[in-house]
């Protein structure tokens, strides 16, 4: 029961989405049912199940920063976590209050620049990266290389060569490297697909966890 | 206006709290970061319930629409993971989602990430021109990436070459990616510069510069 | 330890120093940049230009602030041309720090050009999960949003009367940083076959120009460079075109770091062949 259901479950609802595709307007001939709509329900279902989940993970952050209040060392960082949390909780509770206001207000203020300053960061990282380790040690590096050149050329005013150089960047872009793209992509196509199958016959089970 | 500069002051200073980062690891990196892992999860929470939970279970439940109790009890099984008796009753509400997921994904990603895409491989003719050389170039591109990805033979003889030429290939294309992701990156930077000088020049203005 | 040496082990936070100036030069001392069009991103334009006067904008603002550097100046644009031609624009965020940035954006460009929520656009506010809340949009928009992201019922916003799906809009546009893009073509226009581009970030740029190829997207805005190309379309300079002096230096110092770098590199190995084999 405790597995065999569940399994049960993936496989019959499986089977049902990928039959439902190929009849789009009549599910298995069976007359009082809609096709579309019992797509429309499942999906709804999920959405739900899902809305409901999603509180699992506050609840975890929450808990275990709680945790660490008693932590000497991380006590004060874990007292600004939870007070920022409070903060943002007490005052979006009423609908109104968040399209205006301190919640409002804490969003655009501290929110928004601090995480946008930490991704900011990543072009330091990149310079740095680029520094140390672009180097042009074998044929495969080389061509990685000019092309990235290539690419990077197009923000520099070359005078005579920009219209070129542009030209060059358009047909990296839609020939050699569309081409190794859609290499990687139809190879990712594929092995979701076959993982697909895999949940849905129950070879893969990985989603249950442990006894 | 005072109110904006201040509330910009407060921006400002953290943006720079984050900064500080880069010279090494500091007390007020700390702040910042734990403190936006608080606002974002409190943000978060109140968004979550305004306007996903109330209309979407709630509001529904409350209208008398009974068919959503199922979904909501399965929903509501979730929170058995926290223990370690009863969270095998979770697999229930995973289960309906991952076989939903999976149905669904078998068809419209072959569909989409892999007929589309050999279509569109093959359907432009091969003509003594411009677009008639790319297409040839990308029929052989296409090709010989996936044969360098094709392992369960050895990548000797002819079908060594192609897969050199399909590194090659490759090679184009992630150097294409990096210089793309530089773009990206120093962009992430200018838009924090951006604001940092237009906080400047209002503090500015403020004091009559 | 040589000069080469020691200029290839150099401290990363000199890095730092030197990449913090580049940006700041610009500040300092702006100067303008020519941008040139490319062709998918014309195609964008040319698509929002030619709506007609009863059809609609679907636009996805599906990114958060770690990523509004490149997002927001595209954001922006379209629906600055979308609102200088009188168009209609239905907005909708899978990101989950999406809705506050939507409201900041859609808040300032309203009062701007004189336009009216739930008349001349709507935003049906945020659902997580992309890929099951696009499958139910395109069966019926009120199944995933029965309310607009203000609470208003779908039913009784004016704009939205015989709006169903996405079969009554002219087309996507999707703005977004991470996988929602995938979604957007596998589980939006694999099954429902709309016209959809996409603005997307530097990072992810490479990797979507096959679906370009295919007739999948219609378009594409590569990262800030296409916000500014949107912008020199629409003539209406923002945060996209002033970006590009910034990129400037800061793409010739990086590209002279790596030339460094492996002219260090090569001599030092040279060095070390010079040596060896004279012992």
């Amino acid at each position: 029961m405790k597995r065999e259901i569940p399994l049960m479950i993936v496989m019959v609802t499986g089977i049902m989405m990928f039959i439902q595709y190929f009849m789009p307007y009549k599910f298995l001939w069976i007359p009082f049912v809609d096709s579309e709509k019992l797509f429309e329900f499942l999906n709804d279902w999920v959405m739900v199940i899902g809305i409901l989940s999603l509180p699992l993970g506050i609840w975890s952050l929450v808990k275990a920063n709680a945790q660490k209040l008693t932590v000497p060392g991380e006590r004060f960082y874990s007292s600004v976590l939870l007070a920022g949390f409070l903060v943002m909780v007490i005052s979006g509770l009423r609908p109104e209050w968040r399209t205006g206001g301190v919640h409002f207000a804490l969003f655009q203020n501290v929110l928004i620049p601090i995480q946008a300053t930490i991704f900011s960061l990543l072009a330091f990282f990149i310079a740095s990266a680029a520094y140390r380790a672009f180097r042009a040690r074998s044929v495969l590096a080389t061509i990685l290389l000019l092309t990235a050149f290539i690419i990077m050329f197009r923000f520099i005013p070359l005078g005579p060569l920009s219209s070129a150089n542009n030209w060059l960047v358009e047909k990296i872009l839609t020939v050699p490297n569309m081409a190794a793209k859609r290499a990687i992509a139809m190879g990712i196509a594929l092995g979701a697909t076959a993982t697909a199958i895999k949940i849905i016959l129950g070879i893969e089970r990985t989603y249950m966890g442990r006894d | 206006m005072i109110g904006q500069l201040i509330l910009n002051g407060i921006a400002a200073f953290l943006t720079l709290c984050i900064f500080s980062f880069l010279y090494k690891d500091n007390p007020f990196y700390k702040f910042a970061e734990r403190l936006v892992a608080g606002i974002a999860t409190g943000y978060w929470t109140m968004l979550l319930y305004h306007t996903n939970f109330k209309p979407v279970v709630w509001d529904r439940l409350a209208a008398g629409r009974y068919e959503y109790v199922i979904p909501t009890l399965l929903g509501l099984m979730m929170w058995t993971r926290f223990s370690r008796n009863w969270s095998w009753v979770s697999r229930y509400s995973i289960a309906f989602y991952i076989g939903i997921s999976s149905g669904i994904t078998i068809t419209l990603s072959l569909y989409a990430s892999l007929f589309k895409q050999l279509e569109a491989t093959v359907k432009y003719p091969i003509t003594f021109d411009g677009a008639g050389l790319s297409s040839l170039l990308i029929i052989i591109g296409v090709l010989s990436a996936l044969v360098y990805f094709f392992f369960s033979a050895a990548h000797k003889g002819t079908m060594g070459v192609i897969s050199k030429l399909g590194i090659y290939i490759i090679m184009i294309g992630f150097g294409a990616g990096f210089g793309m992701t530089v773009m990206g990156r120093v962009a992430l930077l200018v838009q924090r510069v951006i604001f940092l000088k237009g906080y400047v020049n209002s503090l500015a203005g403020l004091f009559g510069g | 330890m040589t000069f080469l040496e020691n200029l290839m082990k150099i401290d990363r936070r000199w890095i730092y120093l030197a990449i913090g100036l580049a940006v700041i030069i610009p500040a300092i001392a702006s100067f303008t940049v020519p941008v040139t069009v490319s062709s998918e991103v014309k195609k964008i334009y040319d698509f929002v230009d030619k709506i007609g006067p009863n059809e609609y904008l679907f636009l996805a603002m599906d990114y958060d602030p770690s990523s509004m550097a490149e997002l927001n100046p595209m954001a922006e644009a379209i629906l600055k041309h979308a609102f200088m031609r009188n168009r209609k624009v239905i907005i909708v965020t899978l990101a989950q720090f999406g809705p506050g940035m939507v409201e900041e954006i859609t808040h300032r460009l309203a009062s701007e050009y004189n336009r009216v929520n739930g008349v001349d656009y709507v935003f049906l506010g945020y659902r997580p999960y992309p890929a099951i809340t696009i499958m139910l949009m395109g069966t019926d928009f009120r199944v995933p949003f029965p309310q607009d992201y203000y609470g208003t019922a779908l039913d009784s916003i004016p704009m939205l009367h015989g709006i169903k799906n996405f079969n009554n809009v002219k087309g996507v546009i999707d703005l977004t940083a991470g996988n929602t893009a995938d979604f957007w073509i596998v589980y939006g226009n694999g099954r429902y076959n709309f016209p959809l581009a996409i603005g997307i970030t530097g990072v992810m740029a490479a990797d979507y120009y096959q679906y370009l190829q295919s007739g999948q997207l219609f378009g594409i805005l590569p990262g800030v460079k296409g916000a500014a190309e949107y912008e020199r379309l629409i003539e209406q300079p923002g945060e996209g075109m002033a970006q590009v002096s910034y990129q400037l230096v800061a793409h010739s110092v990086i590209i002279f770091f790596i030339v460094i770098s492996n002219v260090a590199y090569f001599a030092t190995r040279r060095q070390k062949k010079t040596a060896g084999g004279a012992r």
